[in-house]
């Protein structure tokens, strides 16, 4: 996790400063944090190795900053180096003077190339083009078929003959010639780079049919192997642009930084989704900020954005900081929330939050003696807990079919969370932070969850938990 | 005030409340009741020390009997992985030829080692914890020269690998028309259905008879696919309209076979991303239907593929989590991929692995095996 990196580099850097002068022990120290998240992100050891080179100076620069979070500081300068690496040229497609402009898809099984042939033909279609596709895989069962599916959904012609993989790309730029098609996409079957015959076949493709455009497509999940892979079919076929696959997903998507590192080639465009519309422009920051841990945050917030209705979840957000949040408010929320899909998904994605409750495996269905006694309650009692004594406890529990304990738990519990976000509603102590809220650190969305952390207990647990 | 602060607090007030209240009450519950008692929802796997027939049934209830011999078998006879794979690799060469190249253990070996672990994605984590047992050996003078300390390493992961239940299970007592029902589950690509075609000859060969359900009504031409591998098998095939409910496409199979006397049913369905909530909670109810009918899923098998990275701990564990995962196929480890990941998959979440594919021919697929599979991490593609 992202809060993770910096928060442990906070500690370090914290400890430095005061040095006055960092040995080589120290920037070590930094950089094996930095290590240890490009690796947990699966950037190929060797691509971690000289990047973290390159980084190093950046890196150290950061510490210096006299900034809160020097944590953040460290892990902004790095994330912008990455995104330095992983943006630079872009691709800016240019049409062939003699039309059909024939672009070529090749990639490992399963990665994600049919699929993309589709994408992309939508893609063209918007441009005022007029695609026309090439199913060339001959070797998996259905995959012509499948291609024609897509483009039937997408409205462009397919071409295939089941004879001959090279000689159906050939065949499949006249053809576009003929029908006056002026882009050409080919489809190839997938294929492992060690596999010399197949490398071959795929390379006799590529001189069939003289691509103006080759595009591996990479699969966002791929470990250390994204190396091996980029590096063998760009030496076989001159790789132009990258598509990466399934970025929909929580991979953290490091195997980009090891393309990008391998072929020096542009990562053209993301697909998000299994849709034919999930495609877009790859955007080098957003997936800078992923490697380093902070994609599950904006995941978040964007279903966040979906789920919640606005002005509502604001007025109740200034109610919990005023400690007038009160029983219903927490139910409507947490309706709200579910809503985003299983709370303890939730939970693992926020920053900040005890280990303890991470481990705790709590499913949403543990939720509902919670809802249960919440409900037996009053209006009244649901506005102001602390009223609830002895015989109204008594009441409750057996309309929840619950313990009178649960009872007072719960509203113990429930004081505790208020005057925890009362307390940071009025800055908890700190000075020189507007709004009682921790500024933004440095990072473009993304809050310094440190403070709530220590909040919280930091390691030490959870307030109103006994040990 | 921002968004996300908006949403950030209204979820951490959720949590610390609602968790806050569970947790409590769990800890109360724990203390009146009797003390030596996991906490529940906490189970881990069973030690792998322990002897088989010791071990209870790791999910509760009526287990089907697992056959004494492997039902998966030499369809076509597959070489030996190593064999298999020697074409592509050059054993002890890299990292090894490092370590071997020193004539005493240095930082450089230890450094050697991490990479190649890494490398082969086995992941951070559990490289640095194999590593760190290692060098309290070394520092006990129990180990002394490179070469044991490879052997060593080799030898604690394959220790790691043993005693896991690799069988899969097939239950003879059900009756005729209660078909034994394998699932097949995972995220886009991995190779299901191409497991399925695999398997289904193997176990036709092996007398079964078999019925193929193409659970996969979404993706473009998945059941085309599944069809193409059941005719080539020459079993039976069940599929429904594009866009239909896959659970009623698989309880059709299900009953189709059960109608039949089919043995069994292996059902397809279609790749799924472990973060997408609505099509996990789709997979829960694939399930649920299956065993609505005469058949009982005996089987639920998670595909991974092995260029699969650290993401692959994860869609384990929420696989697990929504249908009761209860093995592990690894494919593609024909390439130059070492799939890693499932070293950590069944050592932390204790799913076993028990079919590894090694092509796209009918023949390649074959029963898992930790020794093979721990040696040919290391080779270097
Ligand atoms: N979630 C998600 N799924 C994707 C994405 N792109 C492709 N897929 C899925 O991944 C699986 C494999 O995609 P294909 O397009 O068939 O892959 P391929 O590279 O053509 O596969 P082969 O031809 O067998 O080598 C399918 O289930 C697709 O629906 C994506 O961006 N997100
Ligand atoms: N080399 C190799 N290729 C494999 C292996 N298993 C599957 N494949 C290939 O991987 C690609 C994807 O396989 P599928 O069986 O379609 O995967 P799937 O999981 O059913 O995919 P979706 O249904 O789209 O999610 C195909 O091109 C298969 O031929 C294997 O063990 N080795
Ligand atoms: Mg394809
Ligand atoms: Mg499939």
């Amino acid at each position: 996790m992202f809060d993770n990196l910096s928060n442990r580099l906070d500690g370090i850097v914290r400890r430095l400063r005061g040095k006055g002068r960092l040995t080589e022990a120290d920037v070590d120290e930094i950089m094996k944090e930095i290590r240890s998240a490009l690796l947990e992100a699966d950037v190929n050891v060797t691509v971690v190795r000289s990047v973290c080179n390159r980084i190093r100076e950046h890196a150290i620069g950061a510490t210096r900053s006299q900034a809160l979070d020097p944590g953040q500081q460290v892990v902004k300068a790095v994330n912008d180096e990455l995104t330095r690496i992983l943006g630079g040229e872009t691709l800016a497609i240019k049409y062939a003077s003699k039309p059909p402009t024939v672009i070529l898809m090749a990639g490992l099984q399963g990665s994600g190339k049919t699929t993309a042939t589709g994408k992309l033909a939508l893609w063209f279609k918007s441009q005022g083009r007029q695609p026309l596709l090439v199913g060339a895989d001959l070797q998996r069962p259905a995959a012509v078929e499948q291609l024609r599916t897509l483009g039937g959904q997408v409205g462009v012609p397919v071409y295939s003959d089941p004879e001959d993989p090279v000689l159906t790309a050939f065949q499949g730029v006249e053809e576009a010639k003929r029908l006056g098609r002026d882009v050409v996409i080919v489809d190839t079957a997938g294929r492992l780079s060690i596999d010399a015959e197949m490398m071959e076949q795929v390379r006799l493709i590529s001189g069939a049919v003289s691509p103006d455009y080759t595009f591996l497509v990479i699969d966002a999940m791929t470990g250390q192997d994204a190396v091996q892979t980029a590096d063998a079919f760009h030496r076989t076929l001159q790789i132009d642009g990258v598509i990466l696959s399934k970025l929909d997903g929580d991979a953290r998507g490091g195997a980009a930084l090891s393309v990008k590192e391998v072929i020096g080639r542009p990562i053209a465009f993301a697909s998000t989704g299994e849709k034919l519309e999930a495609f877009e422009q790859f955007h080098p920051d957003r997936m800078a900020g992923r490697i380093l841990g902070m994609g599950d945050m904006m995941t978040l917030i964007e279903q966040a954005e979906n789920a919640f209705e606005a002005d509502q979840a604001e007025q109740a957000a200034v109610r919990l900081m005023e400690g007038e949040f009160t029983l219903d408010d927490f139910l409507e929320q947490m309706q709200a929330l579910k809503k985003m899909g299983p709370l303890s998904g939730i939970l693992g994605m926020m920053p900040g939050m005890p280990k303890e409750m991470k481990n705790a495996k709590i499913g949403d269905d543990d939720l509902k003696p919670i809802e249960a006694i919440i409900r037996s309650m009053t209006a009244e009692e649901r506005a102001r807990p602390q009223i609830i004594s002895g015989s109204r406890r008594g009441r409750i529990a057996k309309g929840a079919g619950r313990e009178p304990g649960e009872v007072s738990r719960l509203v113990k519990q429930f004081g505790e969370m208020q005057k925890m976000m009362k307390k940071m509603g009025m800055g908890g102590g700190k000075k020189g932070k507007r709004g009682g809220f921790p500024g933004l650190g440095g990072l473009r969305g993304t809050p310094d969850m440190s403070e709530l952390e220590q909040m919280m207990g930091g390691q030490g647990g959870m307030p109103g938990l006994p040990r | 005030m921002q968004w996300y602060w908006i949403f950030l607090i209204l979820a951490v007030a959720v949590m610390v409340f609602g968790f806050g209240v569970v947790l409590v009450n769990r800890r109360q519950a724990q203390r009146s009741v009797a003390p030596p008692r996991p906490a529940s929802g906490v189970t881990k796997p069973p030690p792998k020390q322990v002897p088989l027939d010791h071990l209870p049934p790791d999910d509760g209830g009526e287990i089907p009997i697992a056959e004494p011999e492997p039902p998966v078998e030499r369809a076509g006879t597959p070489a030996p992985l190593r064999d298999r794979l020697a074409k592509a690799r050059i054993a002890f060469s890299g990292a090894f030829a490092g370590v071997l190249g020193r004539s005493t253990i240095t930082d450089e070996t230890w450094d050697d080692l991490e990479e190649a672990l890494l490398r082969a994605d086995v992941g951070l984590g559990v490289t640095t914890s194999l590593l760190d047992q290692l060098k309290q050996r070394v520092k006990d003078k129990a180990i002394n020269e490179p070469s044991e300390l490879l052997d060593a390493l080799q030898v604690d992961m394959v220790a790691q690998l043993q005693g896991a239940d690799r069988t899969i299970r097939f239950d003879d007592s059900f009756g005729p028309g209660q078909p034994n029902i394998w699932l097949f589950v995972g995220v886009n690509g991995v190779g299901k259905t191409t497991t399925i075609g695999k398997l289904a000859r193997q176990q036709v060969d092996s007398g079964r008879s078999v019925l193929l359900a193409a659970g996969d009504t979404f993706r473009a031409a998945a059941a085309e696919q599944l069809g193409t591998w059941a005719e080539r098998s020459g079993v039976e095939f069940v599929r429904g309209a594009d866009g239909s409910d896959p659970s009623s496409v698989i309880f059709d199979g299900v009953e189709r076979a059960a109608a039949k006397n089919i043995q069994l049913v292996l059902a397809d369905t279609a790749g799924r991303l472990h973060t997408k909530t609505n099509l996990m909670e789709e997979l829960k109810k694939v399930r649920r239907v299956a065993e609505k009918g005469a058949g009982t899923v005996t089987e639920t098998l998670l595909v991974i593929d092995a260029t699969t990275g650290q993401n692959g701990l994860t869609q384990a564990r929420e696989f697990r989590e929504a249908t009761d995962v209860t093995g592990v196929v690894l494919t593609k480890l024909d390439g130059s991929a070492k799939g890693g990941i499932v070293f950590a998959i069944e050592t932390e979440l204790g799913i076993p692995i028990k079919l590894v594919g090694v092509g796209e021919q009918l023949g390649d697929l074959m029963p898992f095996d930790p020794a093979e599979f721990v040696e040919a991490l290391f080779e270097q593609a």
